[in-house]
């Protein structure tokens, strides 16, 4: 018998539930269920990171997660990275940096590295590569983005 | 993807009920592989069996002088950031931290490299080299056999209707170990070659080695090295060492790499990988 | 002289950046609409097939499918010819790419589409579909195509040969030549010839976000169309043809769009879903998987081509020859007629003679992709230049400066430049830190590459409107891809006097906006924002009479300058005088269409050291600078942007990206895993060496800057893996085995 599976989680802080088939991603519950539509598709195979956000804490793709396994779990989204109405300082670090072009990657990109901000302040350049390996960006060659973690490192710590 | 039911059971034998009750059933860790399997048709189980809030498949413990139990669900992330572990096996956690990018490392796990049986796998030359086995539970009770004979064929493994793989065991190693693989990109892409290598040492000569190969086989194969014990460590070693490499692949022209060019890989990967085992193992005496 | 600005040249924050970061931007996938279907297209597992028979009824039958739709579903195309942009074309070719009708000519060629009431069982419903095919043998490479008993894909195709049809039906669409002086007598005066051949492979644009489209067929009859493109004009009027509508019964809404670099100016889904869409009477959404992105979408040609040039003893070149075969993919169109202009563009060179052959194969059709056809062709020529040098004993530099193209210099197909900054960019890299580094280290090597790209004009429209707290609204067609709404929004800014951060920019559907060409071709900011200036301008002219109401004189004796209006001692900034429109005649509307002609080309350098792995081929680049003449950067921080991003995509081409096809046609390596574009781990920092040799058919300057930085990567490249490894490969993408191969055969 097709039931419909009901998730009960947290997303950026706040409890949430929706009603969803096994078969659908976390990424799909996220944009098509609870219209939080920051989170990108770029290639539902865990390959692009467009689609990143953390769970329980881990930075995942949520392509590569199915909706019921959100059960229990705390998940954040771009949208739950700025403070209110204050942007994070990787978020402003992003904007001053001119890190982004067309922005598609963007929010993977910024959840990826707050994760990265979040338990190690000083990564190197070479750190903070790898650690984007998994994120593609087509437009900026990654300079600006490397910058834009780098500058929001320091502001972070200030 | 075709419609599938979903079930977490909270312990083995019931996911070993679920799995028996349903064939064409799929154990599910980290799903990196497998939901990419199933968007693309690949496989298209009738039902999902979470193994992740199964206890047994979560641990991960490192006793000195019994190894390491590796619960089959264990995300690559916790393998390198446990310190223990790091320190024990720094070849087990260097490959955890290169299969994948960060975000597939927090959720792939060991187990599922291993069940998932591609021949490029870039965890399996490691644990055949570190001497590994796997405890697998099933319908008719429990067996434990070498990670070196666990996959028959790409994407095909020993496991039985009914059974799933608990943990992989990696005994306690007194030498040094180091896999080393060649991809294109420096990180996010799969293996053209790969060379697991284990080796100790014994009065500065080779005691004994293990090396095993990736992605140039239709599973990762066991190269005999027994030729090496007692073989002075110098630069005609390690050469030999990658001949013996090159001798055993059977490697194939695809996309990622021409038969010649793999088995070339080979031997360059297998004497550095065994140079850098052999460094490692000097350090920890 | 320089000219000083107050916005240009500056870098401010980006209007639509607190949306971007922040996750609300909307892009084509994130729309959602009341009743929302979800489409899925069947795609021909086959590259080269006869359709015998189309069976949808199983797809129809199963619960939740709403309607479905085939090649038959559109109005017959005929033997319309149509321009939508990129030339005369049969809109048959057209209409056959997005719905294939009787043959399918490439794997992943679209034949029918499937709305259902989840994504899921849209997908199950097409893989349901019954299609027989009689499958045909398939060629997959110009050469191959070209060969006396090649497969033909387009039976009435007929060979179009220096500018005439001819009765010849092969795989070639088109045979030109370019040529100026007497290329056989320049060769007669070198002292040293080289010639080579090269091959490149099909490569993909790669933007992360997927096409998509969501159509609504509404009941009045008019087709409201939300998508990701380059172009919403040309959605509208691509649309509007396929389905036979005059073209403002369709209206086109751009939705924010996650990058194109040339191949979001196609159309595959939007008719598609608009069938579908007046068939269930509700909207439908159809959105590619990358799969589909790879195998149906537009790359870019693959090609071969042969490169001669001939040098006298002191470098000075003497002629040049090429032949240049572009793939096509399954329609002609490739992008071989910029390829036969570029290829020796930045040289000024008396005796040349260029052929270009338009091929079709068996691959999806081609698309433009940044600087289309002069990548492929800036790696022949820049290769055969270095050899020169070499054989010479030239600096690299010093003989492209030598032979550097500059004002009055003509290109192969005619045209004289006006002023250019071939030889400025020459200049700085010779004079460049990077340059003159030392390598700093073994296996590793220099190289370097130029290359041009022409940049076009094209319609654009604008209008502003200024509100009471002296801000302005600026309204413009042009989809903003990599941050245009802020430097088309800048030059209006430094006409009206005003901050950037005073003007509001919006992106609007084509119902509310005059046409506007793609976003592409590097002309948005050059083009669109000359139409923010002439609105800009428009506006002063207009708030010059409100202050000659208010002064109680002639508008000609009111001045503007830095923002203020004055006359005779009394003075009113702009912000003042806005806040009195109300009171002196209401609204102002300020409005600016253009076609300019005074396109400034753009040349592009780089400097790329490298790093080879004697044991494994594998190179790593250590060091690359990106130089390129931009005429003047509005906005400073989003030039080099442009030239780091298409430096990548250059590295990228030029080391690992292609289409691996086996011989049935399947490209074997269709995902991001794969497909291996570089990630952040694969690079160092991109250096920019930005050079300013303003364009004077611009009003401030301007040159495109989006494309001509993608040219000269893999030749500097191939240049560099010369001198770290000490083997030339002539074969795009060089990756680890081809140079191993190359090492070994030495």
């Amino acid at each position: 018998m097709e039931r419909k599976v009901h998730v009960q989680t947290t997303i950026n802080g706040e409890p949430a539930e929706f009603l969803c088939e096994p078969r659908q991603s976390l990424l799909e519950c996220l944009r098509d269920i609870l219209n939080l539509t920051g989170t990108k598709e770029g290639c539902n195979d865990g390959n692009c990171g467009a689609c990143t956000v953390t769970m329980d804490g881990r930075i995942v793709t949520s392509c590569l997660v199915l909706g019921v396994e959100a059960e229990g779990a705390e998940i954040t989204t771009i949208e739950g990275i700025a403070r209110g109405n204050e942007l994070h300082p990787l978020q402003k670090a992003f904007l001053e940096e001119a890190a982004l072009q067309c922005g598609i990657c963007t929010p993977g990109f910024i959840v990826a590295a707050k994760a990265l901000l979040d338990q190690e302040p000083h990564p190197t350049e070479e750190r903070i590569r790898w650690w984007l390996a998994n994120n593609l960006c087509r437009c900026t060659g990654y300079d600006k983005i490397v910058k834009a973690v780098q500058k929001a490192a320091q502001e972070v710590t200030l | 993807m075709k419609w599938f039911d979903y079930q977490a059971p909270r312990n083995i034998g019931e996911a070993v009920e679920a799995m028996t009750l349903h064939p064409t059933a799929r154990p599910l860790a980290g799903g990196t592989d497998l939901l990419v399997q199933m968007r693309a048709g690949r496989r298209t189980p009738d039902l999902i069996v979470d193994i992740k809030k199964i206890p047994e498949l979560n641990q991960l413990h490192f006793e000195p002088g019994l190894g390491l139990t590796l619960g089959a669900a264990v995300p690559c992330y916790r393998i390198y950031n446990d310190s223990a572990v790091s320190r024990a096996y720094p070849s087990l956690a260097e490959v955890a931290n290169i299969i994948g990018g960060t975000q597939i490392q927090g959720r792939a796990s060991i187990g599922g490299n291993l069940c998932n049986a591609a021949p490029s796998a870039d965890s399996i030359p490691l644990l055949i080299a570190l001497g590994a086995t796997a405890r697998i539970t099933g319908p008719s009770g429990e067996r434990t056999i070498d990670v070196a004979a666990f996959c028959t064929a790409p994407g095909v493994n020993v496991l039985q209707p009914g059974e799933i793989l608990v943990s992989i065991q990696i005994p306690p190693t007194a030498g040094g170990a180091r896999y080393l693989r060649f991809i294109p990109r420096n990180e996010m892409d799969i293996a053209v070659a790969g060379a697991g290598v284990s080796v100790t040492l014994s009065n500065g000569n080779i005691q004994s080695a293990k090396i095993a190969l990736a992605s140039v086989a239709p599973t990762p194969i066991t190269v005999d090295a027994s030729s090496l014990s007692g073989a002075p460590v110098n630069d005609d070693t390690l050469k030999k060492a990658g001949e013996l490499a090159a001798a055993a692949a059977k490697p194939i022209t695809d996309m990622r790499g021409t038969a010649d060019y793999r088995r070339h890989l080979c031997a360059v990967l297998t004497r550095r990988a065994l140079a850098s085992a052999i460094a490692a193992a000097k350090e920890s005496k | 002289m320089s000219t000083q600005y107050n916005v240009i040249g500056t870098r401010p924050i980006r209007h639509d950046g607190a949306d971007k970061v922040t996750g609300r931007a909307l892009y084509g996938a994130d729309i959602q609409l009341n009743g929302l279907l979800h489409g899925a297209i069947l795609r021909s597992p086959h590259a080269h097939a006869r359709i015998k028979r189309i069976d949808t009824s199983k797809a129809e039958a199963l619960p939740g499918v709403k309607a479905v739709a085939t090649a038959a579903d559109f109005p017959a195309a005929g033997d319309k010819i149509v321009d939508l942009g990129e030339g005369a074309t049969p809109l048959s070719y057209i209409r056959g790419n997005v719905l294939a009708q009787g043959k399918v000519l490439y794997r992943g060629h679209a034949i029918a589409g499937v709305a259902a009431t989840s994504a899921h069982i849209a997908e199950e419903a097409a893989s349901l579909i019954e299609v027989e095919y009689e499958v045909l043998p398939c060629t997959l490479t110009a050469p191959d195509a070209m060969k006396d008993g090649a497969p033909i894909l387009h039976e009435d195709l007929h060979m179009q040969e220096f500018g005439k049809k001819t009765d010849k039906v092969n795989n070639v669409a088109d045979h030109f030549r370019f040529s100026i002086g007497d290329a056989e007598k320049g060769f007669e005066e070198a002292d040293l010839i080289i010639e080579r051949e090269f091959h490149t492979s099909t490569v993909h644009q790669g933007y992360i976000e997927p096409h998509n489209a969501t159509v609504l067929w509404n009941n009045d009859g008019r087709v409201q169309v939300w998508t990701s493109t380059q172009g919403s004009f040309v959605v509208r009027d691509t649309t509007a043809c396929i389905l036979d509508l005059p073209v403002a019964q369709v209206k086109v809404t751009p939705m924010e769009i996650g990058g194109g670099f040339g191949g979001k100016i196609p159309v595959y889904l939007e008719p598609v879903a608009a069938v579908l869409s007046k068939k269930s009477g509700r909207p439908v959404k159809i959105v590619m998987t990358r799969k589909d992105v790879f195998e149906a979408s537009g790359p870019t040609p693959g090609s071969y081509i042969r490169a001669k040039i001939g040098a006298k003893r002191d470098g000075t070149f003497t002629a040049a020859q090429a032949y240049l075969a572009y793939e096509a993919g399954a329609y002609p169109g490739a992008m071989v007629g910029p390829g036969a202009m570029c290829i020796f563009a930045a040289y000024d060179i008396k005796n040349v003679t260029v052929d270009g052959y338009d091929v079709v194969v068996n691959k999806p059709s081609t698309a433009a992709y940044r600087a289309p056809g002069a990548t492929n062709a800036a790696f022949a020529a820049e290769s055969v230049v270095d050899e020169i040098a070499e054989k010479l004993g030239i600096d690299p530099v010093d003989i492209r400066l030598k032979n550097a193209a500059k004002e009055g210099t003509q290109r192969v197909d005619g045209p004289k430049y006006r002023r250019v900054g071939c030889v400025e960019v020459l200049q700085a890299i010779k004079a460049s830190e990077h340059y003159n580094a030392p390598l700093g280290g073994p296996n590793r090597g220099r190289g370097i590459g130029i290359g041009f790209w022409f940049n076009v004009g094209l319609p654009s429209s604008c209008t502003i409107s200024v509100n009471a707290d002296g801000s302005v609204n600026l309204v413009e067609g042009s989809t903003d891809i990599g941050g245009t709404r802020t430097s088309i929004a800048m030059q209006a800014a430094e006409v009206l006097g005003i901050p950037a951060e005073q003007v509001h920019p919006s992106v609007v559907d084509t119902d509310s906006i005059g046409f506007t060409a793609v976003t592409g071709g590097s002309r948005t900011t050059f083009a669109t924002g000359w139409a923010a200036i002439e609105a800009a301008r428009d506006i002063v002219r207009q708030m010059k009479e409100r202050a000659a109401k208010l002064w109680e004189t002639e508008p000609a004796e009111v001045n503007f300058e830095n923002g203020v209006f004055s006359k005779n001692g009394k003075s009113m900034p702009f912000a003042e005088l806005a806040s009195k429109i109300g009171e002196t005649g209401g609204p102002i509307v300020g409005r600016g269409a253009v076609n300019p002609r005074g396109v400034g080309g753009s040349f592009a350098g780089a400097i790329a050291d490298v790093e080879v792995d004697p044991e494994t081929g594998k190179t790593q680049v250590v060091r690359f600078t990106s130089i390129q003449d931009v005429g003047k950067a509005i906005h400073p921080a989003y030039v080099e942007g442009q030239m780091q991003g298409g430096s990548v995509q250059g590295i990228g081409w030029g080391l690992n990206e292609e289409y691996y096809m086996d011989t049935t046609g399947t490209m074997r390596n269709s995902s991001l895993l794969d497909y291996r574009m570089p990630t952040a781990l694969d690079l160092p920092m991109i250096e920019t060496i930005i050079v300013e040799v303003p364009n004077p058919g611009h009003p401030f300057g301007v040159r495109g800057v989006g494309e001509a930085n993608i040219v000269p990567p893999p030749a500097a490249l191939a240049n560099a893996i010369h001198q770290a490894a000490g083997v030339r490969l002539r074969t795009l993408p060089m990756k680890p085995s081809t140079i191993m191969e190359a090492v070994w055969a030495k």
